[in-house]
């Protein structure tokens, strides 16, 4: 892979502004997921201890409401792996824009794989001037903002009142931009509509959180085979 | 729950994120991947994404019925307007939350 050559300086600085806006929905969601763990009785420790291992949002909020229901801890692993697989299929995207990189910084860079990092360094790697280091710098910055978001939200918890300043929207405004973003003609707004159909009625028939795996992939092919259908056409 | 356990339960959860994380990287970044898989993964983000997004502003998340009425899709519709005029990603984030706030002060 070729690297642009300019100094580490500049280079922080590019992924630094390429995350920041990630970091602003993780502080303030990240804040909410601790105010909630400290309502469930997790002490900070704990939550700093879930952030730094698991590092991913929707199965953490899935782990504190189940110990505040008083699930089991194999309950709460086997549930995690299911809401998890999803990534399977962003890792099998980004490898495109890593290949031959090395193992070991492979290894390092998978640990800061999120909805959130994917889609924002999927953008930048698709619109060319984007290496590895920023992506590197786009997971490492969001994971340390997680952290610290959450930590502060278990020491705040009690201060916030619920809803405030629609924290609660924060994830959706994200997905709703990381989602436009992806847009890049008639194809991908066509394969969107159907992904979006397909979740609907998967989430409403079917109990669990297979909709998100299923309707991706159902989605993706049949975008794919109308893609190959009309270049045959042309 | 004392902090052995803590430990095993994140331990564990970390254990079952990070694998589906970085195997397929691991294993496809080292391989040349057939040109129909490349397409196929391209469409993969739009796919997710829609996925992710669509039932929460669809469906009530309690019940699991269809919900067209929600104020989740309400301000949605100018969130989305916003994002296609901007491509602002931050402020995408704050209008969204600003919008959404102001629902709830109003209902």
């Amino acid at each position: 892979m070729t690297e642009p050559a300019d100094s580490t300086q500049q280079t922080f600085r590019q992924g630094a502004a390429a995350v920041w806006p990630i970091c602003l929905g993780y502080f303030t969601i990240g804040l909410a997921l601790g105010v909630l763990a400290q309502q469930a009785g997790l002490p900070w420790w704990a939550v700093a201890m879930m952030s730094l291992l698991v590092f991913a949002g929707s199965a953490q909020f899935i782990c504190v409401a189940m110990l505040a229901a008083g699930a089991s801890i194999p309950a709460i692993i086997l549930t995690t792996f299911v809401v998890n697989l999803r990534h399977t299929l962003m890792s099998s995207a980004l490898a495109v824009h890593l290949s031959g990189v090395s193992r070991r910084f492979l290894s390092l860079f998978a640990y800061g794989i999120t909805d959130e990092s994917f889609a924002v360094n999927m953008t930048r790697f698709r619109d060319g001037n984007w290496d590895r280091r920023r992506a590197l710098i786009v997971n490492q910055l969001a994971n340390a903002v997680w952290v610290l978001a959450t930590i502060t939200g278990t020491l705040i918890g009690q201060f916030v009142p619920q809803g405030a300043f629609g924290i609660d929207y924060a994830l959706t405004g994200m997905f709703i931009c990381l989602l436009v973003f992806q847009l890049q003609g008639r194809i991908y707004i066509l394969t969107g509509l159907l992904a979006a159909a397909i979740s609907v009625g998967w989430y409403l028939l079917i109990p669990g959180d297979s909709y998100i795996v299923g309707a991706s992939i159902c989605a993706a092919t049949l975008g794919y085979f109308l893609k190959v259908r009309y270049r045959r056409n042309k | 729950m004392i902090f052995s356990d803590y430990l095993f339960l994140f331990a564990g959860m970390g254990l079952v994120t990070y694998l589906p994380r970085a195997l397929p990287l691991l294993y496809l970044a080292h391989k040349q991947l057939p040109q129909w898989l490349v397409d196929w993964l391209s469409l993969i983000p739009v796919a997710i994404l829609s996925a992710l997004l669509a039932p929460s502003l669809f469906a009530d998340s309690t019940t699991r019925n269809f919900d067209i009425g929600k104020p989740e899709l309400l301000v949605a519709i100018p969130t989305l307007i916003f994002a296609l005029k901007t491509r602002s990603l931050g402020g995408t984030v704050l209008v969204g939350m600003l919008l959404y706030w102001l629902t709830g002060l109003y209902n």
